[in-house]
């Protein structure tokens, strides 16, 4: 579970100081599915970037299971990343030079995975996203979606409690990004995952049970009950 | 995983990577190649020097040099020719010590007695005067009488001599006396066997002869043959060649023979040195020039810094130009070779961003970008190795020749020992050039490589190990 309370975030840019969050109170259950929508410049991946452990506030804190992430080391907050979080980005960011199944498998190094074992966890990961076929393609052999699922793999091929996705379909066509959100929201309900999702799509954000709006810094929750 | 990701990195990267690999290539192939030029060239140096010595001699030790002028013309040569009616060759032959300065053979043992030396041996080098040719006499005539007539009263014309004259050929050559029990030491151990036999140990006082090829070709001597010095009938028992250069001396007989016909009795010129450690030559210089009054000691050491000509000027070219070239361009290549990787570093932040997203630590991403520089570094050692042992070879193989001039001093053959008063010769030598790479060097290289990869390795690797995982991944929105 995410408690965060009154967490603020500065940058310096240029001489400038950029304020992307203002003090954001914000309750995430663990299995809930939250989508942050907001303008761009909004502070959206600023959030989620505190979230995700891999940036500190500059005020307030972000606990994450009754710890609180802005106190932890560079060595915790790596390791509990490494255990609990999958990361879903909007340009994939997948290894060029790696092949899909070693895209998978990189999720898995830093959890100390012997390699055997890490090549049947990628392949079974792979299989789970439709990708069995292209276990040993380049990103650059696959399409968008397809290097998106390969990215999902990764994501969750440790079985992480939060998955974090910052505009997964942003660089999707219309259907391979329904594709991609069915099969995201399949994989939260399956797993019982958190599934934190942020999206300039509006499409997307209609069909969120739980939606945070993002504006200057501020953020407002709206809850919503959606028809099974 | 690691090597996987390495490898297609290098791959991917194989521009960049080779270009990293020739920098430190060029300036590892300089290394090796300014090394082992500079290598060649003390081995020529020692030719030089052993050409000089011979084998295993440290030093040599000979009359500390006189005072200008004290040598005076006591030893200059005179030529006796008996007057003769008849036309008549006549040959004198004159000995004389070389540089007219010699020793006690007591010096001998006195400088063998010294701490650190191993052995020492005495020689003689003299240098023999053969004036050869013959005087023919002139004819007197009478002139005609003038102004004859009456009486008979004319004046009796004046004669005069007709013809006649002298013819004389000269012939210089050098004779070195040797220590035949003693023949692992001395100057003659630069020079090989190439027929017949050397000296044994029961030949010390016997009239036998070993001749250097050249003198012997020369003048038409073989191996059985016999040499007359000063009327006395050496049998040829052996022609030596010299290892390289010239020979140290182009007759050698034994010491007491030569002592007899220089009428030098237990004198010697040159006594040669070969010190128990290599390492401890100066301290034994100095204990036989405390202990051992009035010699000269010199070691090869002195003798090397006599050296001049095309040699002493590639050796000098080796050692500061080579040597600093080989410095700036390592510099340079390392430097290339670790802006290069941070600049690959800079170009992969969001890859290395997502990878710590993902939980891989720092020291996980440093390794790998440390990983990629030294095979980039080690690509550029075989690269380089290949380079410089290309060079090496070729320089081998084209074997310019340098010509070494030293000072070989009184000493004749038998080292150095100048100093005023002496018969100082300058003796010139033609080496060609090889450039042999040893083991040294080649390790050399690749401790190169490794430094020039980590070297570079650090600067990307400092570079990824400060990104953020945070500013990386904004840095690429």
């Amino acid at each position: 579970m995410y408690q965060l309370t009154g967490v603020t975030k500065h940058y310096r840019r240029g001489k400038d100081t950029v304020e992307a969050l203002r003090g954001v109170d914000l309750t995430i259950e663990d299995g809930d599915q939250l989508v942050i929508q907001g303008p761009t410049g909004g502070g959206k991946s600023t959030l989620l970037q505190m979230l995700g452990a891999l940036d500190r506030p500059t005020e307030g804190s972000v606990e994450f299971d009754g710890v609180d992430l802005a106190r932890l080391g560079e060595a915790k907050l790596t390791r509990m990343r490494a255990e609990n979080i999958g990361f879903i980005f909007q340009s994939f960011n997948l290894m060029p030079t790696l092949t899909a199944q070693e895209n998978v498998e990189t999720a898995l190094v830093p959890m100390g995975v012997k390699p055997a074992e890490r090549r049947r966890l990628a392949v079974e990961a792979l299989e789970s996203v439709g990708l069995d076929e292209r276990l040993s393609h380049l990103p650059s052999e696959l399409s968008g979606g397809q290097q998106q699922r390969v990215a999902i793999a990764r994501a969750l091929v440790k079985k992480p409690k939060v998955l974090l996705a910052d505009e997964p379909t942003g660089n999707l066509d219309e259907a391979t990004r329904d594709d991609i959100m069915g099969l995201l929201e399949g994989l939260w309900r399956e797993r019982g995952l958190t599934f934190i999702l942020v999206t300039h799509d509006s499409a997307i954000a209609k069909r969120a049970p739980r939606l945070a709006t993002i504006r200057k810094g501020r953020v407002t929750v709206t809850e919503r009950v959606l028809a099974t | 995983m690691f090597f996987t990701y390495l490898r297609r990195e290098l791959r991917r990267r194989r521009k960049a990577a080779l270009v990293i690999a020739l920098g430190l290539a060029l300036g590892i192939g300089l290394v090796i190649t300014v090394n082992s030029a500079s290598a060649g060239m003390q081995v020529a140096q020692g030719k030089v020097l052993q050409s000089l010595y011979g084998l295993g001699t440290d030093m040599t030790v000979t009359k500390a040099a006189a005072a200008q002028g004290s040598t005076g013309a006591t030893g200059r040569p005179k030529f006796n020719f008996g007057a003769t009616t008849d036309s008549k060759e006549q040959s004198s032959d004159q000995v004389m010590v070389q540089g007219f300065e010699s020793l006690p053979s007591t010096v001998v043992s006195q400088v063998a007695g010294q701490k650190g030396v191993d052995d020492a041996v005495g020689g003689l080098s003299l240098r023999v005067l053969k004036v050869s040719g013959q005087f023919d006499w002139g004819q007197v005539k009478q002139g005609q009488t003038t102004g004859g007539g009456r009486g008979g009263g004319g004046a009796q014309p004046p004669s005069e001599v007709q013809g006649g004259g002298a013819q004389f050929d000269v012939n210089n050559y050098s004779v070195y006396g040797v220590d035949v029990a003693k023949p692992a030491l001395g100057p003659l151990t630069s020079s090989k066997i190439t027929s017949g036999t050397s000296f044994t140990s029961a030949q010390s006082n016997t009239a036998v002869a070993v001749l250097d090829s050249s003198y012997a070709k020369e003048n038409k001597l073989a191996v059985g043959g016999t040499l007359t010095i000063k009327a006395v009938k050496y049998k040829v028992i052996g022609i030596a060649t010299a290892d390289s250069g010239d020979s140290a001396a182009n007759v050698y007989i034994p010491l007491t023979q030569a002592q007899t016909l220089a009428g030098a009795k237990d004198k010697v010129t040159t006594v040669y040195v070969k010190a128990t450690d290599s390492q401890q030559i100066d301290g034994v210089k100095s204990a036989i020039q405390n202990n051992v009054p009035g010699t000269t000691v010199t070691t090869s050491a002195d003798l090397a810094s006599t050296v001049s000509g095309s040699l002493a000027t590639a050796s000098d070219l080796a050692t500061n130009l080579g040597k600093w070239l080989s410095i700036a361009v390592l510099i340079a290549a390392f430097l290339v070779a670790g802006l290069l990787t941070s600049s690959a570093v800079s170009r992969r932040v969001r890859e290395f961003g997502t990878l710590k997203a993902l939980g891989w630590k720092s020291r996980r991403v440093t390794g790998q970008v440390m990983g990629e520089a030294l095979v980039n570094g080690l690509i550029g050692g075989v690269l380089g190795i290949a380079l410089g042992l290309g060079g090496a070879y070729l320089i081998t193989a084209i074997s310019p020749t340098l010509t070494a001039s030293v000072a070989s001093g009184g000493g004749g053959g038998g080292g150095f020992g100048g100093g005023p008063g002496r018969q100082a010769a300058t003796k010139a030598l033609d080496i060609a050039l090889t450039a042999p790479v040893s083991l040294g060097t080649i390790g050399l290289s690749v401790g190169l490589a490794v430094a020039g990869g980590l070297i570079a390795g650090t600067f990307g690797g400092w570079r990824a190990s400060r990104l953020r995982p945070a500013d990386a991944l904004r840095r690429v929105e």
